[in-house]
């Protein structure tokens, strides 16, 4: 046993596979210990918030200490941040459009630095007129010229910041304060700040959060899964191969029946006829397992019967030993490996059914677990691509691919222990 | 040899595997008696059907067309409590040693199987032990190096004396040996051979050997069956067959047996056509 263990880890492919899961399940212990609560909790207004560190703006304005910072470049990067590369672009465009409509203006193209902010702001603000009409210029451009002059208005302005707020005993506004150019808090001075890795989904819950939880649940519903359908399959598979005969017969019908009808199709017929109601997380992982033993009882059946045959099982009847005690000592020990390799594939494939099912609204119910395949659903419907929020799809198909990736590489690990002809 | 008593005998046995084009006599249509005590030698090419036919004999598969008596019986083994007393009387050593042992148990529960089946199961531990031991004595082996280790530790020859010992716990009336030495080195085969001679010899059980050596069977039987792709071609005590051969396959089995003081000439041994039998399954 323990040598067997040693053999195992010495696989590259199954040290890698374990590492990530071991990994994974760190994850999901640790990370709700130290951020408790509902994960499908909406904590923002906004939908689809992206990932960062959020600081509290007004708790900002209350950090006991401001210090006082003259950092080389500031104001460059505050108005290279205010005046981004489509800004300036835009402006070199209007100047080139410029120079053909004015015969005295010479500008060409290579003339134009955009890097040199002083310069182009220069020519804008020289030449700039809203009044313009170009030919060939629709509103929507015409009217994107204009917000651009009035936002960089202002832009070299260093005028300090007011900080007003109301007093209610003389009803009035009152001034508390201003804030400089080269004023800097501590963002551990803040009261409020908030990392979200993941930022937010469209309904403002924390990504990350649901994810860890996400994660846990469709582990949950692919153990659960894998667990039946290998103890049906296993069950079914030792008895029609090792009694043959009509027990067989009988099983080998189902076999071929369910074989026949492809699996997903029964899943979604059963997951419909259910109802959303009813498809809590067990239920999806049951009606999984029930649907997917197939295979591990047709290959469990061809294993046993090349095994009943086998001297070492002949002596064992000749030692008058009992069927089940034959079935469980001489044969169950001869493909528990391959049992063991058949579970863990049957793990990572539940996990993918439970995807593919919620992807087509067919998975558990939604608002009270989240699942990731329930996560692609929400991400799908809300039309995440389409805003641009790559993080509330992204993370979750890594994820569902790194599980599969590792249960898989764990598998061929192992099949290269156990399988003699596959080891170097 | 009339007065002598018949333990097993058949008429007519056929076994037939598989139907249609796939068809295979293992064997066919074969008559036998086997007395007590005596020691038989069934010989005959890979794949003749020896093995089939031993595997009836135990029970292990069933008989397509035939009957087998046992103790002049017709044979009864429908139900498993049946078996179970028959093969208290019949036992077998498998051809491959290797293949014989479950290499998940522990060799000492084999051991244990044997005592419990003739009924010592209420035994004290120590006694088991005791018995265990003399077994291991008897095929030279140590019990003490037995204990809690896995077949694959054992080598060949080693196996197949564990199982004579086993056979010497069991005490069967009959047993099945499907060419015991086939599959071990040289030395072993000598060890194993008179251990079963020594085990006969202190039990006197009916031995039905199955060898696919002319000499071997000469040199240790009483009577010797020659079989043909199923068939039995020839029987009689070893030295009328072995002496006097009267079927072709016989004769031709014995030009096989290579002679220590003639020169071997491959030329001659190449005038007879390859068998057209399957490897053995
Ligand atoms: N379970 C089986 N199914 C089909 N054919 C078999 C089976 N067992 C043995 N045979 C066939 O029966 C014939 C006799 O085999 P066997 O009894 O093993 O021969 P031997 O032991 O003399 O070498 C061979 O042709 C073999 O292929
Ligand atoms: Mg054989």
């Amino acid at each position: 046993m323990k040598n067997t263990l040693k053999q195992v880890f010495r696989s590259a492919n199954f040290r890698i596979g374990f590492i990530i899961i071991v990994l994974i399940l760190l994850l999901i212990t640790i990370y709700p210990i130290f951020s408790p609560g509902n994960p499908l909790q909406m904590i923002g207004y906004d939908s689809f918030i992206p990932p960062g560190l959020y600081v509290s703006l007004y708790d900002s304005l209350d950090v006991p200490r401001i210090y006082t910072l003259r950092l080389e470049g500031a104001d460059q990067i505050r108005i290279y941040a205010k005046l981004r590369p489509t800004d300036r672009e835009l402006i070199r465009d209007w100047l080139l459009l410029y120079s053909e409509y004015n015969e005295v203006f010479e500008l060409r193209k290579e003339d134009i630095n955009l890097e040199d902010t002083e310069a182009l702001l220069g020519l804008w603000w020289t030449y700039f007129d809203p009044e313009i009409r170009f030919e060939n210029l629709t509103i929507a451009e015409r009217r994107a010229f204009a917000r651009l002059d009035t936002r960089i208005d202002g832009i070299f302005d260093l005028y300090d910041k007011y900080i007003w707020t109301y007093n209610p005993e003389t009803g009035e506004q009152e001034l508390v304060g201003s804030v400089t150019n080269l004023a800097y808090i501590n963002v551990s001075d803040v009261t409020n700040v908030r990392l979200l890795p993941l930022g937010t989904d469209n309904f403002g819950r924390d990504m990350f959060k649901q994810l860890v939880s996400a994660i846990t649940t469709s582990l949950a519903i692919g153990l659960i899964a894998g667990l039946i359908a290998t103890m049906i399959g296993l069950v079914l598979g030792l008895l029609s191969g090792y009694l043959s005969g009509f027990v067989d017969d009988v099983i080998m019908f189902f076999t071929n029946l369910f074989t026949v009808i492809p699996g997903i199709v029964l899943l979604i017929l059963i997951s419909y006829s259910i109802g959303q109601e009813q498809r809590g997380p067990a239920t999806v992982a049951i009606v999984i397992g029930l649907t997917s033993w197939v295979w591990t009882t047709r290959s469990v059946r061809a294993q046993v019967l090349s095994l009943r045959n086998r001297d070492h099982v002949n002596l064992s009847k000749l030692s008058g030993h009992s069927l089940p005690r034959i079935v469980i000592k001489d044969i169950l020990p001869y493909i528990a490996s391959y049992v063991v390799m058949a579970f863990i594939l049957q793990v990572s494939s539940a996990i993918l059914a439970e995807a593919g099912l919620s992807m087509l609204g067919l998975g558990p119910r939604t608002t009270e677990t989240a699942t990731l395949g329930l996560m692609m659903n929400w991400a799908m419907r809300y039309t995440a691509h389409l805003s641009g929020a790559w993080w509330a799809y992204y993370p979750v198909i890594l994820v569902i691919a790194l599980i599969s990736f590792a249960l898989n590489l764990i598998n061929t690990g192992l099949d290269r222990v156990f399988n003699p002809q596959l080891r170097d | 040899m009339s007065e002598r008593e018949i333990c097993l005998s058949g008429t007519g046995v056929s076994k037939v595997f598989g139907f249609g084009n796939r068809k295979t006599v293992a064997v066919d249509n074969v008559d036998f008696n086997f007395y007590s005590g005596e020691l038989v030698s069934i010989v005959g090419e890979s794949g003749s059907g020896k093995t089939t036919l031993i595997k009836m004999l135990l029970g292990l598969t069933s008989v397509t067309e035939g009957e087998i008596q046992f103790l002049g019986k017709k044979r009864d083994i429908r139900t498993r409590s049946k078996k179970k007393e028959y093969w208290k009387d019949i036992q077998a050593i498998f051809q491959d040693p290797f293949s014989s042992y479950n290499i998940f148990s522990k060799i000492d529960s084999v051991l244990l199987d044997c005592i419990h089946m003739r009924g010592g199961r209420m035994l004290p531990k120590a006694k088991k032990i005791e018995m265990m031991e003399e077994a291991c004595r008897f095929v030279n082996l140590k019990y003490a190096e037995m204990t809690n280790k896995y077949p694959f530790e054992l080598s060949g020859g080693q196996m197949q004396r564990l199982m004579i010992a086993r056979i010497f716990l069991l005490r069967p009336k009959i047993l099945l040996a499907d060419e015991p030495t086939s599959m071990i080195d040289a030395c072993s085969r000598a060890t194993i051979l008179d251990m079963l001679l020594n085990l006969r010899n202190e039990t006197g059980m009916t031995i039905i050997f199955i060898t696919h050596d002319m000499g071997l069977a000469y040199y240790i039987s009483d009577t010797v069956y020659i079989m043909e792709r199923g068939k039995i071609v020839e029987f009689g005590s070893a030295d009328e067959v072995i002496l006097n051969p009267q079927a072709d396959y016989t004769k031709r089995l014995l030009s096989d047996v290579p002679k220590i003081h003639e020169p071997w000439e491959f030329s001659k041994r190449n005038q007879t056509p390859p068998p057209q039998t399957p490897v053995e399954a």
